[in-house]
């Protein structure tokens, strides 16, 4: 039954292992003098893999329905593979440095893996697949985090990790047997017909969202958030705040509209007050804080909040503005992250005070920070503003109005911790501002995609009317 | 079928040079980006008579000429019933419009390189001549009204920017303030228009909301708002927008004061392109407010002959020669709001409508052309003022013949221009409004004794004492001038009747030879008037303005509306009204921003041990937080 074809419905997973082998290869058969030339090597051949996957394919499923292939699941790994591999140029520089040396193979498979199991996550179409997905996707990256080992911060975020995520994945674990328990199955389209709001399923998935609210760093479980992505490297901060954190949304809400579609009331109460919380705390945390890494940390909370908003909206258009959301998402916060890295690579400076008159000495780089974080705040118009407006559409559609004034009224605080940091760039004064440098030509790239991306992303409907044509077959 | 995609082209042109000269042209010499400036709308020009002649005349058979929607792209789609497209929609009006609109365009851009020669930000004011037209074309091309709206703020926003080009000149930056203001001010009307038209129908697209006897007005015209149906409201709203553009009373303040800007700019955008957009506006929505709203019809008609008349009293008293042919502008408008307003709906009943079109055709060319030609005087004498001038005809030939023509076309003086699309619209009004033609009549009177008083005196009378002889200007400025003068002349000759018709069918004029011929008459007596007074030095004018006494001055103040105005905004609104929000605004609400500021900063402080590094504490929190979401939902359930 299984020939080549259906195969190729799986290639973005094959191809990424293959590459992650490759470079293993690669890195036995390199001297540690010449271990730098793993860097581009890996970029070119992690974009080669991508290019490969844009291919379509006809959707299918693989494995009695374990893993679904469809335009919708292919377009998102495509963004994923997209994201990894702007974080793959931004982190050049920081590879580059001599204490990486003989651990650079590692960041790259380990990062590759992480997208595998995301992928699979992705395409999962029972709890097993998902789960599996979830934890290959976990595991690699609290090795991640503790990537400067020989920094106790980064080795105390990647204890926390994996501890806290242990004990998430136990609750989540918890919750899906739960489930299975109660309608004795683990396929998603055989749990959702036998859905009841009866209390051991109500209590199942109370365990499942708590989990996802993890992965998500929702609050209240989002305490993890600040200590890992201060810990980690800058890169892996972007990309846990951008890869690992989509994906993770992406397959909730598929779960939620597929699976617990005849319980959509109750899940929609729980969404409510946690976008509110979510929403607000991340908002009122990030005002205090002086560390950009903390920053970005505690504004990716609260953009996290905006996207619960979305997720209300239900159906295709619910969909589609998550898909579109989270697809400028990546351009926005890849942004953000790339001038920092490129600032801390180039002078160590990560505090938001040490960014005063940057804009005197480095242009080019405030212009391209300013910009993602007006796209941040939703202002028009910059992509984010068209991501924000639609997600509010979506949860305007079924009359969740209080929710989007406390949605805007919180964009509206977000904006004021947004433009602290332009003013510092561009306003305060500096005796000693950050002295001009010249970055590393990926890291250029990286910023120029993604602020080309920012400026037009807006304007081109066929993107937003793409998403929804896929998403409008599924729902 | 011919293809029309090339269209695009027409006012993508302009754009890709705004966006050029407006990134580059620091770098370049200045007057590369005046060169490349004209030449790129230079093409846009060609290509626009190129597609006038192919949609009028390669495809005509002598029967009705259809819309045609060469592009149309999705820009937003909200819902699949809220969407917004650009596009490009080709029916008679919108050709004749591209043509309008690029060759003063292309005039201006080509008079600008010796008018503006060595000014400060010479890159800078082609990059908005260029943003400028590109707008004005994404108007009349638009296929939808929304399209048209977001146009409609950017012609707006370039208008802004080339009033207060001089913007070290304080006057400049406050005209350019007042303009802004106030067209601002009628948008919002138009905006609020435009959503309770598409709330009701449904659509955004001229393709359906344009069909005669469509049933898309149903809903709305079942609303009733303080007594007036919803699609009477709406068309009043929209129309607001048009007078706001089109500077018709009370809403004209701004575009005596926007002459500050260059005078290029004034015969471009403020006297040929977009104090016609409301016209336009009207136009292209002419066949609901026809079959929809035809009191609001009335109304506008009403609006452009009180304009149109006040217009021409006041332009009779101005010195300032700019603000003469700002005034009688204004009053031209008028003159084609007037036959909109009396027209009525295909063949010989929508007569006014053809004639409005057709006056808006002429008066682009001579309004254009008196600009352009004061432009070169003011360019020589190096003021505005007729005081200053005198006898210009010896040393400015070339201006003098010109400037000549295009007075004639504004008095209606046969064969020229005006003369044929003005005696269309007195013929239009005179069969369906009587008081309506009367005051058109009287001010195609007074009209003609402005403009000639306006011409003897720059042109006759006594030299003043010259600092230096004035001169001809340069060939750049002259060849616009002649081109212009011919249109000005023979422009009247085009057959409008089978071109731009209310319903696309042309239709058989007759000659009224009782109107034309009692027209020909007022102009001439209002010619004559002007020689006895000011041909040679007299103190005439000044005795007969002391006999008129508060008339005159109060006419000389514009009949005090600004400073109704100023009473209005400074003395009521800002005393009664403004302050006592203000209060309210810095007490109460900053108070309570202040307020939601402090407490936000303390509870985050508040709220710091919760991330205290400690992992134990992390899980309990956790842990507690599933037992809270569970209890919650439980709560929400009802089970309690």
């Amino acid at each position: 039954m299984m020939d080549f074809k259906y195969i190729l419905l799986m290639r973005h997973e094959l191809l990424l292992v293959l590459v992650a082998v490759i470079i293993l290869i690669f890195d036995f058969l390199t001297d540690r003098e010449k271990k730098n030339r793993l860097i581009p090597f890996s970029i070119y051949l992690f974009a080669g893999a991508m290019l490969v996957s844009f291919f379509p394919v006809k959707p299918g499923v693989l494995f009695g329905g374990s893993f679904q292939g469809n335009a919708l699941t292919d377009f998102f790994k495509d963004i994923l593979n997209l994201a990894l591999l702007i974080v793959f140029m931004q982190s050049e520089g920081y590879l580059r440095k001599e204490e990486n040396r003989e651990k650079i193979a590692e960041y790259f498979v380990l990062l590759i893996l992480t997208l595998v199991g995301m992928d699979y996550m992705v395409s999962s179409g029972d709890f097993l697949t998902f789960y599996v997905g979830l934890e290959t996707a976990s595991i690699p990256l609290a090795g991640l985090v503790a990537y400067d080992k020989f920094k106790s911060r980064s080795a105390e975020g990647g204890v926390k990790l994996i501890l806290l995520s242990a004990l998430s994945s136990g609750v989540l674990l918890f919750g899906l047997s739960l489930v299975y328990g109660a309608t004795g199955s683990i396929y998603f389209s055989d749990i959702a017909k036998h859905i009841t709001a009866s209390p051991l399923i109500i209590l199942g998935f109370i365990f499942f969202l708590s989990g996802m609210g993890f992965k998500i760093s929702l609050v209240p479980f989002h305490l993890w958030t600040a200590d890992v992505y201060e810990g980690a490297p800058m890169s892996i901060t972007a990309y846990l705040s951008v890869v690992s954190k989509g994906a993770a949304v992406f397959i909730l809400t598929i779960i939620l509209y597929k699976v617990f579609k005849n319980i959509t009331g109750l899940w929609e109460t729980a969404l409510y007050a946690l976008a509110i919380l979510t929403m607000t705390v991340g908002n009122l945390f990030a005002i205090r804080q002086n560390n950009i890494k903390r920053f970005l940390a505690f504004s990716s909370i609260a953009q996290a909040g905006f996207i619960l908003v979305g997720i209300m909206g239900t159906g295709s258009l619910g969909m589609t503005s998550i898909v579109y959301f989270i697809l400028i998402y990546v351009f926005t916060n890849l942004g953000a992250f790339g001038v920092a890295s490129a600032i801390f690579n180039a002078s160590g400076v990560e505090t938001i005070s040490g960014y005063n008159g940057l804009y005197k000495t480095n242009p080019r780089l405030s212009l391209i920070m300013m910009l993602s974080l007006f796209s941040l705040a939703g202002i028009p118009p910059v992509a984010g503003f068209f991501g924000k407006f639609f997600m509010f559409t979506s949860a305007g559609s079924k009359g969740y109005f209080i929710l989007i004034l406390i949605g805007v009224l919180n964009a509206t605080i977000s904006l004021y911790y947004y433009l602290m940091v332009v003013k510092a760039m561009f306003i305060n004064k500096n005796d000693h501002p950050v002295p001009y440098f010249r970055s590393p030509n990926f890291l250029r790239f990286s910023l120029l995609l993604c602020s080309i991306a920012l400026v037009f992303i807006g304007f081109a409907g066929g993107i937003f009317e793409y998403i929804m044509s896929v998403s409008h077959v599924l729902f | 079928m011919i293809n029309y995609s090339y269209t695009i082209l027409i006012p993508l042109i302009p754009l890709v040079i705004f966006v050029f000269t407006g990134l580059l042209g620091m770098k370049w010499k200045p007057l590369v980006s005046g060169i490349i400036g004209t030449v790129g709308v230079g093409i846009s020009f060609f290509l626009s008579l190129f597609t006038a002649y192919e949609y009028f005349f390669a495809t005509a058979t002598g029967s009705a000429y259809h819309t045609i929607i060469p592009v149309n792209m999705l820009w937003l789609s909200f819902t699949h019933t809220l969407q917004i497209h650009m596009g490009v929609l080709l029916d008679p009006i919108s050709v004749m419009m591209i043509v309008v609109v690029t060759t003063i365009s292309f005039m201006a851009h080509l008079y600008s390189i010796g008018y503006m020669k060595g000014e400060r930000g010479f890159q800078r004011y082609y990059s908005f001549l260029s943003l400028f037209t590109f707008s004005m074309l994404g108007v009349v091309l638009a296929t939808n009204i929304f399209q048209i709206y977001i146009f409609w703020e950017l012609v707006g926003a370039s208008s802004f920017l080339l009033i207060g080009f001089y913007y070290d000149k304080p006057s400049a930056v406050a005209a350019a303030k007042k303009a802004f203001i106030v067209t601002r001010f009628a948008d919002l009307g138009f905006l609020i228009g435009i959503l309770i038209l598409s709330y009701y129908t449904g659509t955004f697209d001229f393709s359906k909301l344009l069909q005669p006897g469509t049933h898309l007005f149903a809903g709305l015209a079942g609303v009733s708002f303080l007594g007036l149906s919803g699609i009477t409201w709406a068309m009043a709203l929209i129309f607001m927008g048009a007078a706001g553009k089109s500077a018709m009373f009370p809403l004209h303040i701004w575009l005596p004061d926007a002459m500050e800007g260059p005078t290029p700019v004034s015969a471009l955008i403020h006297a040929a392109t977009m104090v016609v957009a409301g016209v336009f506006l009207v136009a292209r929505l002419f066949p609901i407010y026809h079959f929809q709203a035809p009191d609001v019809l009335i109304f506008i008609g009403y609006v452009g002959g009180f304009t149109s008349l006040i217009a021409a009293i006041i332009a009779m008293t101005q010195f300032d020669i700019k603000r003469v042919l700002a005034y009688s502008t204004l009053s031209q408008i008028g003159y084609m709001m007037v036959a909109l307003g009396v027209s009525g709906y295909g063949g010989e009943a929508g007569l006014g409508y053809m004639a409005s079109m057709f006056h808006l055709f002429t008066h682009a060319m001579f309004k254009a052309l008196l600009f352009l030609g004061a432009g070169s005087i003011i360019h020589t004498i190096h003021s505005n003022f007729m005081k200053d001038m005198g006898g210009l005809r010896k040393y400015m030939p070339i201006t003098h013949f010109t400037f000549l023509a295009a007075c004639l076309a504004i008095s209606g003086i046969p064969p020229f221009a005006g003369f044929f699309s003005k005696d269309e619209i007195l013929a239009a009004a005179f069969e369906s409004n009587k008081l309506l033609f009367y005051v058109e009549y009287i001010t195609a009177g007074l009209t003609s004794f402005y403009i000639f008083r306006l011409y003897f005196n720059i042109f006759w009378g006594k030299d003043p004492e010259y600092k230096h002889k004035p001169h001809e200007a340069p060939l750049n400025m002259t060849i616009p001038l002649i081109f212009l003068g011919l249109g000005s002349t023979f422009g009247g000759f085009v057959p409008f009747h089978k071109l731009v018709t209310s319903d696309m069918k042309p239709f058989t004029t007759v000659t009224h030879w009782g109107i034309m011929l009692p027209s020909v008459g007022i102009g001439l007596l209002g010619l004559a008037v002007a020689w006895v007074l000011y041909k040679k030095e007299n103190d005439l004018p000044d005795k007969i303005s002391k006999k008129l006494g508060i008339l005159y001055t109060s006419t000389y103040h514009k009949f005090y509306i600004d400073e109704i105005y100023l009473f209005v905004t400074k003395k009521i609104i800002f005393n009664y009204i403004a302050r006592p929000i203000a209060w309210f605004d810095h007490n109460i609400v900053d108070g309570f921003m202040i307020g939601v500021g402090t407490v936000t900063v303390k509870i985050s402080y508040k709220i710091k041990k919760f991330q205290s590094g400690e992992l134990q504490q992390y899980a309990f929190v956790f842990v507690a937080g599933v037992i809270m979401l569970a209890l919650f939902i439980l709560y929400s359930l009802g089970y309690h």
